[in-house]
């Protein structure tokens, strides 16, 4: 029987031929991300070695990567005192892919390791975060751990008992029409097979709708397969993998690509076709909760946000510009854009869409998790409604547990805002 | 045999049991005062030390789906507090076994609030209800590290071992 491609990386990262599902396996870590919750690690690291006698260091400080993203700037000196003692101890163990607080080279962790090639195909990537499923999309297999599994990763260069997860295809086909793209294709996924549907497996996408997505879309579906419980997404590298790495993420070197085998086994299989597919909206409060556009529209807005590790790319940013260029965001709605990274920052600067989405009356954030997850900026008062292109919007999200948050593609965002009510981005709609 | 003191349903998120906006405190000493924070009378009681140790919260499927954060899973270590769910998230159920706090999967259990349990072997008592249910045992990988008494003990012995 052939091999999945999460088989076939986990084959490779142990030195074994092959692999099968369920077999226990310690597989070498090409790549460690964490963010400020590396503290948790740090605190954790030092309790491994804690009366060892033996020289605290990592295993390998070229593989390690520190990116803050989640509170920046500091929100309170509870986490500049965490950010500190971290880049403290980046310092210490010469971590060497240290993202600070910087204009020049910052940005959100599942942006950042992208964009500065950080990820290749067949690589295994742990982070300290749910979302390293994003990786998937260079043909790595990624996944979140949390802290204590990361000091395991740090000490040992390994990810410890690590079970072959089993594999779902994903099978999509059809083009796209106007103003449905990748993430209404995630969100019906996640609506089609519910919040436990890829528990402990693999998500592993095929089909011509996939060939033909660029590397940003194809980061969207792989960053929210993990909403769908999937341990990973996956899409098996091909030319446009190369064409990123090589042209976007400046990668020199040679780039190694691999396929699933023809025979290899799958749990299930979904297929879907995207042809006729609506905008899509995840309501309150699971991520599965999907449905088409036109049943919730009319919903009154008062916040929107567009960013994220999700859908804060220059395409998305793009495409908010666009429809609200010479538009205003209704009165009493907020608009809030964090772009995904500095890069990108920088480029949407360059080709006005900052000016046009400030010029309409949207909020400009620096790059970062922002109001994604509540900790930071733009956080619900209650009893209010968000609509966000990230990616959750459990009870409690936004750092409001009154408040109530709709998820849809930047399509949607900005075609909601001047009339501050949830709106089908189509014309007239349908 | 220990007292069921919190019912939940299915896909109960991180950020239910561990609110974003105290993610700032890492310190599993500090992040058992915020634990399901947003349900005020249940951490009230935690927090007043009404809610003996060994206590247990029952939960649907897909529990502690969501973020990767550890606080979800220290907050309830802290409280020494059982969780017995139909099934957990991946993660979670990862830290949860990495830190040693007590994860018990049983896909047909029936228990309310306030009703007596006991984990007996591979079964779950329900005294109040006069029932048992099988419990399905955590996956060998996961089994070791729970026998070594968590990921710190047992990386150390591992890094021990190398030397």
């Amino acid at each position: 029987m052939g091999m999945t491609y999460v088989q076939k990386v986990l084959a490779r990262a142990c030195g074994k031929p092959s692999v099968d599902v369920g077999d226990v396996v310690e597989p070498e870590v090409h790549l460690a991300m964490s963010h400020e919750n590396g503290a948790m690690a740090m605190n954790q690291f030092i309790e491994i070695y804690r009366d060892t006698g033996i020289d605290m260091k990592v295993w390998d400080p070229e593989r390690i990567a520190i990116i803050y993203d989640h509170r920046i700037p500091a929100e309170s000196s509870k986490t500049a005192n965490n950010q500190k003692k971290l880049r403290n101890f980046v310092v210490e163990q010469k971590i060497s892919k240290f993202h600070d607080i910087r204009g020049d080279q910052g940005g959100i962790c599942h942006q950042i390791l992208p964009e500065f090639g950080y990820v290749r195909p067949g690589y295994v990537v742990v982070g300290t975060d749910s979302h390293t499923t994003s990786h998937g999309a260079l043909g790595a297999f990624a996944f979140g751990v949390g802290g204590t599994e990361m000091a395991a990763v740090w000490t040992l260069g390994r990810v410890l008992n690590v079970e072959v997860p089993g594999t779902i295809k994903v099978n999509v086909n059809g083009k796209f029409p106007a103003h449905v793209g990748p993430k209404d294709l995630i969100l019906h996924l996640i609506g089609k097979i519910t919040a436990e549907g890829a528990n402990f497996r693999v998500l592993e996408y095929h089909g011509d709708t996939i060939r033909n997505m660029s590397t940003s879309g194809r980061l969207v579906i792989c960053n929210m397969s993990v909403e769908a419980g999937a341990t990973s997404g996956i899409v098996p590298p091909d030319k446009e993998t190369l064409r990123y790495l090589k042209d976007e993420a400046g990668v020199k070197d040679k780039i190694e690509t691999f396929a699933p085998d023809p025979d290899a086994h799958y749990e299930q299989t979904v297929e879907i076709d995207v042809s006729d597919m609506a905008p899509q909206i995840a309501c309150p409060h699971a991520v599965d909760n999907v449905k088409p556009v036109g049943d919730v529209a009319g919903t009154r807005i008062d916040q929107i946000v567009i960013g994220s590790c999700t859908n804060g790319r220059l395409d998305d940013l793009e495409i908010a510009a666009r429809i609200l260029k010479g538009k205003k965001v209704a009165p009493g709605t907020r608009m809030i854009v964090f772009p995904a990274s500095w890069r990108i920052y920088r480029e949407a600067l360059k080709r006005g869409y900052l000016n046009d989405l400030s010029e309409a009356g949207a909020v400009v954030c620096n790059p970062g998790c922002g109001a994604c997850l509540g900790v930071h900026q733009g956080a619900l008062g209650d009893n209010e409604v968000a609509l966000a292109t990230t990616n959750r919007n459990f009870k409690g999200r936004m750092g409001n547990p009154k408040a109530e948050v709709y998820l849809c593609s930047p399509d949607v965002a900005a075609a909601s805002a001047p009339s501050g009510v949830i709106t089908d981005p189509r014309a007239g709609g349908r | 045999m220990s007292e069921v003191v919190l019912k939940v349903g299915d896909d109960i998120s991180t950020d239910i049991i561990y609110p974003g906006r105290f993610m700032a405190t890492v310190l599993p000493t500090e992040t058992p005062q915020y634990a399901f924070a947003d349900d005020v009378e249940f951490n009230r009681k935690l927090n007043a030390n009404e809610i003996p140790k060994g206590s247990i919260i029952v939960a649907g499927q897909n529990f502690g789906c969501g973020s990767s954060r550890e606080q979800a899973a220290s907050c309830l270590k802290g409280w020494d507090l059982v969780i017995v769910a139909k099934h957990f998230a991946r993660i979670f159920v990862q830290n949860s076994i990495n830190l040693g706090l007590q994860t018990v999967i049983c896909p047909e259990y029936d228990a309310d609030e306030g009703d007596e349990l006991e984990i007996r072997g591979d079964v779950l008592v329900n005294h109040t209800k006069g029932k048992e249910f099988k419990i399905v045992p955590h996956a060998p990988a996961r089994q070791a590290i729970i026998d070594a008494g968590g990921l710190v003990a047992y990386t150390r012995a591992r890094l021990l071992a190398k030397k």
